[in-house]
């Protein structure tokens, strides 16, 4: 993909075997993972395979008027929470004045989709008051994500550094973004974002150590309504988990549950600090300095900077656990990081050991956290597909009629050839199939129509490659080469023109996708997937395949049918080298591969 | 086919060649002849914008025996829009037409209440927002843009600016024919359409910078010979590349081709359609401008250099030279037995009566 490297020649050729051995073992190896997780197909988008359609209707409540504005910020942010990596091709859109409908696709999984649109609400950071761990059976874990199964993410090393005071149950930390402490670093799996998953947690911690919450001490306004609730609440009880700071008025201390692991905890908080879209942006990046692991980085507006500013400064001072401050979303505290020193410049991180998942969910619920409005769910229906079998039909019938087309005109141009054409094809075809099936459940991925449409012209792009390098090979042959110095002589020029040609392509499906968001994300995702595999096929498939039947009979003496007849091809008798006639073959000097 | 086959060595040597970069202000008068149709078509028509962009009615309806592909029939005739219907899980439709106000969507109600034969008090009807939504839209060209201000950097660095000035130019101009199509013959645009618009951006380039590469590679070691021009050179390597980009561009249409008319002609017009069609036409013009507008492109900008002009009086002044020696100038006056090589030319500024031509013409 990047720029054209030089000097990497001798390696492949040599052994050719070995390269085809090497993707031939891939490509069985990826069929294999493919059966063995039980997804033989790639999931289908909407519009190919309908899906489940949520209707959800604003509530008219204290908060925010029900607008235009409103409505469409609320579509923009749900859009971007189904969407997760951006690839599962779901669709949102308004409906009427007070409504939003969100289709996911079949096979995405319906009910957790429903879970972060419809319970959508309210991002608070709150300062923790009173904190107590509760609970810790398993049964009180209601959401693995399944989606994530298809990369193992469990195992991370127990981490949180036992003199750290807070760390073994508060381990995530919040810290200045310039520097960088941070507690281990976690295993990578990576799953379907999940906008509403439950708290990032330290893995080290899910052992409780039910002992040593007693610490929260009763902080002073023990009188009021907050505390008494704070006293008979139980977390590990759902029904009063539920209940627990419903409707929470943002200027008065409430009560919350938030999990840790296995463990419930529930908090005491005071009055809303910071409001959730106060926050500019937030986002998960991988601490490459210390390679502690992952962490969400947060920017504030610069009035959320100010008021982060004045919490931090006074949370700083304090204690275990008051000197955590908690981030509630719909009464629910998603985190609860502590606070080392006051925090000033606006930019602020988290780090705790998040797994991947965990520090982008975070990230996500920060960043899109904040709907300007409140839905309650209304319908939830199956839809069936939004253009029917028959267009998918047509269109698989068009690509494989087109597709026999391609090989009737290589075959009738390229002979011999083409086999190697058709052979590289099919593998790209084998290759790009088998990893969109795997990438639906691995990250939710999902073929539309149009990107079915964009993977056919993508067999155009694949046959440029093989183009590019057979005419190489041809003119070299013309020049009166035979043919396995004309292979590989013709190699480093057709890579360099092919590496260079894809870049391009890779560069337009990268921008792509990371400016937009949803249909246009999820197509610029087939773009880089196909051109990308349009290099590893050229370089270790059809370059090693010319190779080994450069030594074959047929096709170094040129055979009629094999497509490198010197005599059909007008090759040039190898004459002295200088006198070439016009010299028009290799340019005003040989500049042939310099 | 051995004859085609042919057709690529003969090209290969130079025996045949057509004079692109020499007809090139036939080929640009062509091109902005095309460009013009398509602004005024865009201009006078706009875009026929689907659902996914300006929103529309949804209807939904009772239960219904009336199969998906009846109602989208219905839809249809009583819209004039393409309709996109879908059955819920209760067995009622759903039918979003693109483009309805409250008052059509009304009538277009009753409409349909006749052809299903109910009650129209038993269709709901609602307007329904973009799906898409302005922002996606803008994130669509907000991408274009980055995306073709990164390429010209890239252009620029792995081959030169005037390359990279040329293959944008080029660009512009598939863009612009394949929306004005769109305009003209009125097709709607629906984010398949943009999705095959995206794809013609990364293959119109790719098939520009193949022929760059080559023309890179033949114009090398340019100034150290006095045989041939910039333009010369870089005529040969479009028809060095031709046979190339003749394969490619037939490989990539074929499937597309496929998609359209197999396609499009068993289903008539639909999403399919729409799609390839984008995609025909842009990949034609992606073919078309790399071979018969960037490259001349780039020969114009280079021939604007001083050392490219130098070497171009240079040359005229030795063929004039050679000419006069020994009075043969046929179709291709620069024969390689008109002379030896001459390797590097020290800076021979006192070429004799060096007429200036406006371009490399060599016969």
């Amino acid at each position: 993909m990047a720029a054209p490297k030089k000097g990497r020649s001798a390696g492949a050729q040599s052994k050719p075997g070995r390269s085809l051995a090497l993707i031939l073992i891939a490509i069985v190896g990826l069929t294999g993972g493919m059966f063995a997780s039980g997804h033989t197909t790639p999931r289908l988008g909407i519009d190919l395979a309908g899906g489940t359609s949520i209707t959800l209707e604003a509530k008219a409540d204290q908060g925010s008027a029900i607008n235009k504005a409103n409505m469409d910020t609320a579509v923009e942010i749900m859009n971007r929470r189904v969407n997760g990596l951006g690839v599962s091709e779901a669709e949102v859109q308004t409906q009427g004045d007070r409504n939003i409908i969100v289709n996911i696709p079949k096979g995405t999984n319906s009910e957790e989709a429903r879970a972060q649109v419809g319970t959508t609400a309210k991002l608070y950071f709150r300062p923790v008051l009173q904190r107590e761990a509760q609970g810790g059976s398993a049964d009180a874990t209601p959401s693995t994500d399944p989606s994530a199964s298809a990369s193992p993410s469990g195992s991370a090393s127990p981490s949180a550094s036992p003199t750290d005071k807070a760390a073994d149950k508060a381990g995530d930390k919040v810290s200045e973004s310039s520097s960088s402490p941070s507690a281990s670093a976690t295993s990578q799996g990576r799953a379907v974002t999940d906008a509403l998953k439950k708290a990032p947690t330290p893995s080290g911690s899910s052992t409780p150590k039910a002992s040593d919450s007693p610490s929260a001490s009763a902080s002073g306004d023990d009188a009021s309504a907050a505390a008494k609730n704070y006293a008979t609440l139980d977390c590990t009880n759902p029904k009063q988990r539920a209940a627990a700071g419903k409707d929470a008025e943002r200027g008065q201390d409430t009560v919350a549950c938030g999990q840790d692991g296995e463990v419930w905890n529930k908090f005491l908080l005071g009055p809303v600090d910071v409001d959730g879209t106060e926050v500019k942006k937030a986002q998960a990046t991988f601490d490459t300095q210390t390679a502690a692991g992952w962490r969400v980085d947060m920017t504030f507006t610069s009035g959320g900077a100010k008021k982060f500013a004045d919490v931090t400064s006074k949370l700083a001072q304090q204690t275990s656990p008051q000197n955590e401050f908690a981030i509630v979303l719909d009464d629910d505290v998603v985190s609860h990081p502590y606070v080392q020193t006051a925090i000033t410049g606006g930019n602020a991180y988290i780090s705790g050991s998040f797994t991947q998942d965990e520090a982008q969910s975070l990230a996500n619920m920060l960043s899109y956290g904040a709907l300007p409005l409140s839905f309650k769910e209304q319908s939830v229906t199956t839809v069936t597909a939004a253009l029917g079998g028959d267009q998918l039909h047509a269109g698989l019938l068009a690509g494989a009629i087109g597709l026999g087309l391609v090989i009737i005109y290589l075959v009738a141009y390229y002979r011999g050839l083409s086999l190697i054409a058709i052979a590289s094809l099919l593998v790209s075809a084998a290759l790009t199939y088998v990893l969109m099936s795997l990438l639906g459940p691995a990250i939710g991925f999902a073929l539309n129509l149009p990107a079915v449409c964009g993977a056919i012209v993508a067999i155009g792009i694949t046959a440029d490659s093989f183009i590019v390098y057979f005419e190489r090979v041809r003119d070299e042959i013309r020049e009166g080469r035979t043919l396995r110095p004309a292979v590989e002589r013709a190699w480093p020029r057709a890579r360099r023109t092919i590496l260079v040609s894809d870049f391009v392509s890779f560069l337009a499906a990268a921008v792509l996708f990371v400016v937009t968001v949803g249909k246009v994300q999820g197509f610029a995702f087939t773009l880089g997937l196909t051109t990308v595999l349009d290099v590893v096929v050229v370089f270790f498939f059809t370059k090693p395949l010319m190779t080994l039947i450069a030594r074959r009979k047929f096709f170094a003496d040129g055979h009629k049918w094999s497509g490198l007849d010197p005599k059909s091809l007008g090759a040039q008798p190898p004459l002295r080298r200088t006198r070439r006639p016009s010299g028009l073959g290799a340019g005003p000097v040989d500049t042939k591969e310099a | 086919m051995s004859k085609f086959g042919n057709l690529g060595a003969r090209l290969h040597r130079g025996e045949i060649s057509y004079d692109f970069i020499g007809h090139r202000k036939l080929w640009y008068g062509i091109s902005i002849l095309i460009t013009i149709t398509a602004i005024v078509g865009l201009a006078v028509r706009g875009l026929n914008m689907g659902i996914d962009f300006q929103g529309g009615a949804v209807f939904t309806t009772e239960k219904t025996s009336v199969s998906v592909s009846q109602a989208e029939e219905f839809a249809t005739d009583a819209s004039g829009h393409d309709a996109v219907v879908q059955k819920l899980g209760n067995g009622t439709l759903r039918i979003q037409i693109a483009g309805m106000d409250t008052e059509q969507s009304d009538q277009i109600k009753n409409e349909l209440a006749k052809d299903f034969k109910v009650d129209p008090e038993s269709i709901a009807a609602d307007l329904v927002g973009p799906s898409w939504g302005d922002q996606i839209a803008n994130k669509a060209w907000q991408g274009l843009a980055i995306f073709m201000v990164l390429v010209v950097i890239y252009l620029a660095i792995a081959f030169e600016w005037r390359m990279a000035i040329a293959a944008l130019i080029a660009l512009i101009h598939d863009i612009t024919i394949t929306v004005g199509i769109y305009a003209l013959v009125g097709f709607e645009v629906t984010p398949g359409t943009v999705i095959g618009l995206l794809t013609i951006l990364g293959y119109s380039l790719y098939d520009t910078v193949v022929v760059f590469d080559s023309l890179k590679e033949q114009t090398k070691d340019l100034t150290k010979q006095t045989r041939y021009t910039y333009s010369e050179v870089a005529n040969r390597s479009i028809n060095g590349t031709l046979v190339r980009s003749i394969n490619t561009t037939v490989v990539a249409l074929l499937p597309v081709a496929g998609l359209l008319f197999i396609g499009g002609g068993f289903l008539g017009a639909g999403t399919l359609n729409d799609i390839s069609l984008s995609l025909f036409v842009g990949l034609a013009a992606g073919a078309y401008s790399s071979i018969f507008i960037a490259t001349p492109l780039v020969a114009d900008l280079k021939e604007r250099e001083p050392q490219m002009r130098a070497l171009k009086k240079r040359v005229l002044a030795k063929r004039a030279q050679a000419a006069s020696d020994d009075g043969i100038s046929d179709g291709r006056g620069y024969d390689a037995e008109d002379a030896t090589p001459a390797v590097v030319g020290p800076r021979d500024q006192s070429a004799p009566r060096s007429r200036r031509r406006p371009s490399g013409k060599r016969r």
